[in-house]
């Protein structure tokens, strides 16, 4: 087990550039999520850890080991593939014993070590299997225990489930889980998906087009996007570009921009880096979940408190997302389903609340925000 | 000194790749050029104006002769080939698949006896028109093969294949959707023939007509025993070396190579080039069963007699090697079978030692290409590094050029002491025709094992390096166990195609290592067709079972690696 430490890490192909300024600590026993669209820089990432990328500039170092230049095969980290890369010539146990083999391994030792690693995940009566008779989610399995019985410090997961149907995934992800506190192993899993990521991390980094955008904790990264790329990749989101009014004690007053009648927010949620964003004053957004707003009968006396007309309903089961229109900003807002809610319909005026706690003032970066 | 460990391997393995290539593909060519240059002791353009302008215009007219042939050669195995690749993979009948596979035949038979074994069935002698002439009581024989018409009918049997299987693969890929498309918009069959089917096949057909045409412009068996007087160019390289003229030679294996490797490069560039290949996934085969009984009948006929023509050649082959010599003089049928020529065959050691040579030189050419090919293919397939194209093209040359340039690029630079044969000379001792068969089958092996190297996903090594392995057992324990069987379809090939290897070996060849094609041709002059035959039947023999293994236990069509 170790920590890893990747210190202003960049990572070029030729001009162009897949990882920029990276600074990154993953403690030990962590399990740290990459999340990011495709092309975003977490699989590069991910493969400088594993040794398969030297990094252009930087250092990448696990505990205080300097290990930017060490070959793959010295790493001593345990990686499963997006397509699970095992040997096709190989029953499962000889898969699940090469990394024992290359370690030269007593046999009596070997076997034990093999037999438990296939108990663990639950394959010891396929071991005399072909791998190529074996279904996705058991070839996953092999592929779990093959980077685990050599006992890696780290363990690299490359989109492991991206392969499987989601019932699968579903199970996998648990087995994942149970199998990382089990053997309380430091890993790092690289994924597009944010529901697995969510559900799965104790901590979870953003990515896009190379550059880390947030570092965090799920209910950080979901509750506190540091910015609005973050705050739309994850989860549904209401963004509204604004101007900061005037800074009070208590709250900010901001003017939400593109609108004919002015409309003024009451902003009162503490943000990461107050200072510095009130300083981008130009480019700014505010941001709120749609199960944040409320939907109200009837006008009543509180902050952010507007006027407006369903423009559309939905119905998704547990939840009802209705689209409320406000002087020609359309939000979201998504209601459970407390089973009597016919009273949603299109055309209806209504009242919404954006509560000032739940508003947050982020940065504007992609440029083309609504 | 370079940091990278990656790099630093790359540049170990592509070492030798390089210099055995420079060492025996380039530098054999440039020898070959730079003794074209040589005029009456001076350097000069000489031999190129004779060539062109010369009085007797013989070396021009072999030029055209050889493209004229060429072009013919591409209509007859066209006419051929396409439309059995359509009746083959669009129409289902009885027999169907047993004819689709037996289609592929004539790549049976070695070159030297497939032309032996038409002029046995259809020269002047031959069985074909004796037969039909006794039939029908008539006073001469109905036709007869020999000259343009000879070369052209072997090129079109042995070459239609090319067509045949380009073709076959090309229409298995065309996703059913789009022809069913076209006729939802309206379209009549003929119409979505031309408009849609056609234009889809276009890249199988131009691929599959480049590459007949490079192909009988390097045939040199079926015009050396059936042209007569007719002069082409590949014939001419051979008649100018025999005759002593070797800047002559050398002049006319330029040009011919340059002929050659111009069409691999548009080749390449027509293959390289963005088509519009279907993106479909899961396109299931797609044949319309022939429901109406006659037609259903007559389909099936027509392929029985189809194969049987496919096959006389062998059964000729089979029915020669049988005929004991001296005992069919002048009789028009043969009389007597047994197997005298096979016991000869083991039993004199005079006649046994071609064999035995073919079969030795064979085993250390196809060694040189199994380690060879494996490396080469590795680095191209699997490694980045500058040069990549110019490696790839020198690894393909040997495919383009020749098997006469080929031969005569070896006497030029072999027939004096280089470093590159260790201060020896080569040309005259047994090791120049190993060399020879080498790197004629060098694109064969490569291109074989990078057809499976392309398919193994490179996780599957960088898996073997995360667990801790080193490169070198990585490559031993993952790597080689898993193309093993697709490297050695290939390799089997080229161990088949050495044995009866004849265009370098009549060539090159002594009288210590004359190898049983030379021996084929020897036995075929002095009118001992028996023994001669005998040979090409253990030719034969051998090419089925290397089909028949390389089917059976690798999965793998070999012949896909033509």
């Amino acid at each position: 087990m170790a920590s890893i430490k990747i210190e202003n890490v960049q990572k070029a192909f030729g001009k162009t550039i897949a990882v920029d300024s990276l600074n990154l600590e993953i403690k030990e026993g962590e399990f740290f999520t990459f999340l990011g669209p495709s092309g975003c820089g977490k699989t590069t990432t991910l493969r400088m850890i594993a040794g398969f990328y030297y990094p252009t500039k930087g250092v990448v170092r696990f505990g205080d080991k300097d290990m930017t230049r060490v070959p793959p095969e010295k790493r001593n980290t345990g990686m499963v593939f997006q397509n699970y890369a095992l040997f096709p010539h190989m029953t499962v146990f000889e898969n699940v014993a090469f990394g024992l083999r290359v370690r030269k391994v007593s046999s009596a030792e070997l076997k034990r070590r093999v037999l438990d690693a296939l108990q663990k995940v639950r394959l010891e009566i396929y071991s005399n299997r072909q791998v190529s008779q074996l279904s996705g989610g058991q070839q996953q399995r092999v592929a779990l225990a093959r980077a685990l019985v050599i006992e890696p410090e780290i363990l690299l997961l490359d989109e492991p489930l991206s392969n499987l149907d989601a019932k699968l995934r579903d199970e996998m992800r648990v087995e994942i889980l149970r199998l990382q506190r089990d053997y309380k192993i430091t890993t790092i899993y690289v994924t597009h998906d944010q529901a697995e990521a969510l559900s799965m991390s104790d901590r979870i980094a953003v990515f896009n087009y190379g550059v880390c955008h947030q570092v965090g904790t799920p209910a950080e990264i979901y509750n506190q996007p540091a910015n609005d790329f973050v705050a739309s990749f994850i989860g549904e989101i209401n963004l509204l570009p604004v101007q900061v009014e005037s800074v009070q004690p208590e709250n900010k007053v901001v003017a939400l921009k593109n609108v004919e009648q002015p409309v003024r927010l009451y902003v009162q949620n503490k943000t990461g880096d107050e200072d510095s964003i009130l300083q981008t004053d130009d480019n700014l957004a505010i941001s709120i979940r749609p199960e944040a707003i409320r939907i109200l009968e009837a006008d009543e006396d509180g902050m952010n408190i507007f006027k407006g007309k369903i423009n559309s309903v939905q119905f998704f089961g547990s939840v009802v997302n209705v689209m409320v229109d406000v002087q020609n900003v359309l939000l979201r807002v998504d209601v459970f389903n407390t089973h009597e809610f016919g009273y949603f319909y299109q055309g209806k005026e209504v009242y919404v609340q954006l509560p000032e706690k739940q508003l947050r003032l982020i940065p504007v970066i992609s440029g083309d925000a609504p | 000194m370079i940091k990278n460990r990656d790099t630093r391997l790359t540049i170990w393995l592509l070492i030798p790749v390089v210099l055995v290539l420079v060492a025996y593909v380039l530098y054999p060519s440039l020898r070959t050029f730079i003794e074209s240059l040589q005029k009456d002791g001076t350097i000069s353009l000489g031999n190129y104006q004779d060539f062109f302008v010369q009085e007797s215009k013989t070396n021009l007219e072999a030029l055209w002769n050889s493209v004229y042939i060429s072009i013919l050669s591409v209509l007859a195995s066209a006419l051929i080939g396409i439309p059995l690749a359509f009746i083959f993979n669009r129409y289902d009948f009885p027999g169907r698949s047993f004819f689709s596979s037996a289609a592929i035949l004539p790549i049976v038979l070695p070159s030297l006896v497939g032309v032996m074994a038409f002029m046995f069935l259809y020269g002047e002698s031959g069985l074909i028109p004796n037969a039909i002439k006794d039939l029908l009581g008539l006073d001469k024989v109905p036709f007869k093969i020999g000259g343009v018409s000879g070369i052209l009918i072997v090129h079109a049997y042995t070459m239609y294949v090319y067509f045949y299987m380009t073709v076959s693969a090309a229409i298995n890929k065309i996703d059913p959707s789009l022809e069913e498309a076209a006729y939802n918009l309206g379209a009549n069959k003929f119409k979505v023939f031309w408009k849609v089917t056609f234009p889809l096949l276009t890249p199988a057909i131009v691929a599959a007509s480049l590459l007949v045409f490079m192909i009988s412009m390097a045939s040199f068996s079926a015009p050396f025993l059936l042209a007569g007087g007719y002069r082409v160019l590949s014939l001419q390289i051979y008649f100018s070396k025999i005759n002593g003229d070797m800047e002559i030679a050398a002049t006319q294996s330029v040009i011919l190579s340059i002929v050659s490797i111009a069409f691999l490069l548009f080749m390449r560039w027509y293959q390289n080039r963005k088509d519009y290949r279907m993106a479909s996934k899961g396109i299931g085969a797609h044949r319309s069963e022939v429901k109406n009984p006659f037609i259903k009948w007559v389909m099936a006929v027509i392929g029985i007699i189809g194969v049987l023509i496919l096959l006389l050649p062998h059964f000729t082959i089979l029915l020669l090697s049988l005929v004991p010599d001296g005992t069919w003089t002048f009789q028009t049928y043969p009389t007597v079978f047994n197997v005298e020529n096979y016991r000869l065959l083991f039993e004199d050691p005079n006649i046994f030692k071609p064999l035995r040579n073919s079969l030795l030189m064979a085993v250390i050419a196809t060694l040189a290409n199994l380690v060879f090919g494996v490396i080469a293919s590795y680095v191209l397939v699997k490694r980045k590094f500058i040069g990549k194209s110019f490696v790839d093209i020198l690894v393909m040359i040997p495919w383009a050029l020749p098997a006469t340039v080929i031969g005569m690029n070896l006497i030029f630079a072999f027939n004096e002491p280089s470093v590159f044969s260790f201060g020896q000379i080569l040309v005259g001792t047994f090791w120049i025709l190993p060399l020879a068969y080498f790197i004629r089958h060098i694109p064969l092996v490569v291109r074989s094992t990078n057809a499976v190297l392309e398919q193994l996903d490179d996780s599957i090594e960088e898996a073997a390096r995360n667990l801790g392995a080193k490169w070198f057992y990585t490559f031993r324990k993952v790597i080689l166990p898993i193309i093993m069987p697709g490297v050695l379809a290939g390799t089997l090939l080229a161990f088949i195609e050495s044995v009866g290897e004849f265009p370098t070996s009549v060539l090159l060849y002594t009288i210590i290592n004359r190898p049983i094609s030379i021996e084929i041709m020897n036995q075929f002059r002095m009118f001992n067709m028996g023994q001669a035959a005998a040979y090409g039947m253990i030719q034969i023999t051998l090419i089925v079972i290397v089909l028949y293994i390389s089917n059976k236990f690798f999965g793998i069509k070999a012949e896909k690696a033509l």
